[in-house]
């Protein structure tokens, strides 16, 4: 029963995105008796779409709209996310890991970093752990509750005997929203592989397949695919109205709104923010604090590929169901602040194989490498990278998309500590392979980020940040942050969960404000 | 193709591929036992046999015939047809190619067209015929299914019961 609401419908609450933030905050509302019109700037696909081809399913899903890398970022393609329903949820390994107790406390566990812009939560764990259990019970993350943990396919196998040899106790097939066995009407996973392709059988979550249906079938939820907002309007109070977005034909149109949630991950979010300009915000919406856009955060992330004495088919069956967690602790006797976590990581097909192991390298000794492809295993490492005020999104002064809205620029550089973090971790990574005899080791830089936080992140005071400790701005009271770029910092974990977790915390806390007439 | 415009034929020796130019300014090359054949459209019959060459000195692979290197030189052939700047930047790059030692590239040794190759490295035409190779060459499941990459997995029904945890060779401690 999906039910389509007016653009003059001021009573609605508009959410822009329909990924982990957006798709679970629309459910949650709805589900509260709440109106929600989701905004969402790609295309709606279903199961059908989705097809066991890398290439096809990156050309399919990805936003490929134009942005600028500047600094360590991929120059045309700084970030790998979605443009579609269920946003990045559809391409997402499924790795869902609550932050640690002092990832919240960085500032204060940390100490000062100089070159860091760090900042402690607003919240802490104690408080975000009842939401963490909701998300958990929602995503159906394997190893909590009752869920048992998925079975470990050749990679991991790898990944956990080269563990024990090295001396790492925290080893299994991670927490993971993927089904391990059927639940919520959808499958078990089959060990497809392809997992960042979508999942073709649903035994992934992702709000394309559960939030999403679901809210609609309450009759008080509109999906509107192909619809890029542009500017959120405001009145004379400073209250935002509602917003502006270029429907599918291109053709601008306004939806009023009663409150604003934002989520459209950690480029979206600021750039639609300080392209909501005006001569009462004339920084942007919510940047008083001249905090939207800065302190842009990916994770410490690269990868290790090894060449094992005997075949593992690294592509064969889940691809992030395998993690090594010793390292996640903050331990500054290693040279840095914060942890990272050790997880499976596939090769992506021949071809990213081919692409990725040496950038740009070629001849025969490379084309021999290549044929060892069978023999191939790999991880990943992702940790906590530090906030730096100069790391962030901006608009270009003159470039334009086909809305007429400025291209983003995306900066990034390496903090010292995230580079030490690195070093280090491909130095335990490398150890991993070589204690059961790998043949060559290699050590791969980040890919395009897929982990986006931190661009209008939460703080205590409205000086130091954009949203308070429930994702709504400091500066306007009706206008909320949803996503990723909320996070204060980045913890060592995979962001999903804990996007998850704040949203179902946003949809409680903004409920009640409706309920109590506080909008 | 319009196989009628045949206007020139020659044999190129060193590596005793047939290429053919048409008039229309593309070309057909024919394999030494004429098993397969190559047409292209926009570049000419000796930009396409080098290109063909560059792409497997680019990744050599004993395994592989000829065939699946030829489809590298189709697809971006096909691009060239209507990109005017990709031609130039293919044909202009085969040239500094043979003139980098005064006789044509494919019949410079083994090593020699590494070293030429090398001074292109840093370069576009490089970049794009070395990026070409890989989209196409590797993406073709007749090439990766020899590689041990499977491919598409989910009408077999994944890997649950065909091996995803099928490895053998780990130690037990």
């Amino acid at each position: 029963m999906a039910k389509t609401f007016d653009l003059n419908d001021d009573s609605v609450v508009v959410v822009v995105g329909s990924g982990a933030g957006g798709g679970t905050l629309s459910n949650e509302l709805v589900q509260r008796g709440i109106n929600v019109v989701c905004l969402e700037a790609g295309p709606r696909l279903g199961l059908t779409d989705i097809i066991n081809d890398n290439g096809a399913m990156f050309n399919r899903l990805s936003w490929l709209d134009k942005r600028i890398g500047t600094g360590d970022l991929n120059a045309t393609l700084p970030l790998w996310v979605c443009k579609t329903v269920g946003g990045t949820t559809v391409h997402w390994a499924g790795a869902s890991l609550r932050f640690q107790e002092h990832e919240f406390r960085a500032r204060t566990v940390y100490g000062n970093m100089p070159g860091a812009n760090l900042l402690d939560w607003p919240i802490t764990l104690q408080e975000l752990e009842p939401f963490y259990a909701r998300a958990e019970d929602k995503l159906g993350v394997t190893g909590t509750s009752e869920i048992p943990r998925l079975p470990g396919n050749n990679n991991f196998k790898v990944m956990a005997a080269g563990a024990k040899r090295v001396g790492y106790k925290q080893v299994h097939t991670g927490n993971m929203a993927i089904n391990s066995q059927p639940r919520d009407g959808r499958p078990a996973c089959h060990q497809i592989g392809f997992c960042m392709s979508g999942c073709a059988i649903g035994a992934k979550w992702s709000t394309l397949y559960t939030e999403i249906p679901e809210a609609e079938s309450t009759g008080r939820f509109e999906i509107r695919p192909d619809s890029m907002v542009v500017k959120i309007n405001h009145d004379n109070s400073g209250k935002v109205t509602g917003v502006m977005y270029a429907d599918k034909a291109g053709a601008l149109q306004e939806q009023k709104a009663r409150v604003v949630c934002v989520a459209g991950n950690s480029v979206e979010t600021p750039r639609l923010l300080l392209n909501s300009q005006s001569s009462k915000f004339p920084n942007g919406l919510a940047n008083s604090s001249g905090q939207v856009g800065r302190n842009y955060m990916r994770h410490m992330t690269g990868t290790v590929y090894a060449i094992m004495p005997g075949r593992v088919n690294f592509d064969r069956g889940t691809q992030m169901a395998g993690i090594i967690k010793d390292e996640s602790r903050h331990d500054p006797s290693r040279g840095f602040a914060g942890g990272y976590e050790m997880e499976t990581l596939p090769g992506f097909g021949l071809a990213g194989v081919a692409s990725n192991t040496v950038a740009g390298a070629w001849g025969l000794e490379y084309a021999k490498v290549i044929e060892m492809y069978d023999h191939f295993a790999g991880m990943w490492l992702v940790g906590e990278d530090l906030p730096q005020a100069g790391n962030g999104v901006a608009l270009h002064p003159t470039e334009k998309d086909k809305h007429g809205m400025p291209v983003p620029v995306v900066h990034f550089k390496d903090h010292a500590n995230d580079v030490a973090m690195r070093n280090h971790a491909y130095k335990a990574g490398t150890a991993v392979y070589e204690s059961l005899g790998a043949t060559r080791v290699f050590e791969l830089p980040p890919f395009p980020s897929t982990h986006n936080m931190g661009t209008c992140r939460q703080s205590e005071k409205a000086q130091d940040g954009v949203c308070n400790k429930y994702g709504q701005t400091h500066d306007v009271a009706n206008l909320f942050i949803s996503d990723g770029s909320q996070f204060t910092t980045g913890g060592a974990e995979n962001p999903t969960l804990t996007i998850v977790a704040l949203a179902i915390r946003q949809a409680d806390y903004l409920a009640d404000q409706l309920s109590k007439n506080q909008m | 193709m319009k196989a009628h415009a045949l206007s020139r034929r020659d044999f190129l020796c060193s590596t005793s591929f047939v290429a053919v130019g048409l008039a229309t300014g593309g070309s057909m090359i024919l394999a030494p036992d004429y098993a397969w054949a190559l047409s292209t459209t926009a570049v000419d019959s000796h930009t396409a046999q080098t290109l063909l060459v560059m792409a497997r000195q680019l990744f050599p692979h004993d395994r592989l015939g000829d065939q699946y290197y030829a489809t590298v030189v189709e697809a971006v052939d096909k691009q060239a047809t209507s990109d005017a700047a990709l031609r130039k930047l293919l044909t202009d790059g085969v040239a500094r190619l043979d003139g980098a030692r005064g006789i044509a590239w494919v019949q410079l040794s083994n090593g020699a067209r590494n070293a030429v190759l090398k001074t292109e490295e840093a370069g576009e035409f490089f970049s794009t015929v070395r990026t070409a190779t890989i989209n196409n060459l590797y993406t073709n499941p007749l090439v990766y299914r020899f590689f041990g990459f499977e491919g598409s997995s989910v009408e077999h029904g994944g890997y649950i019961d065909r091996g995803f945890d099928d490895i053998g060779w780990l130690p037990n401690a």
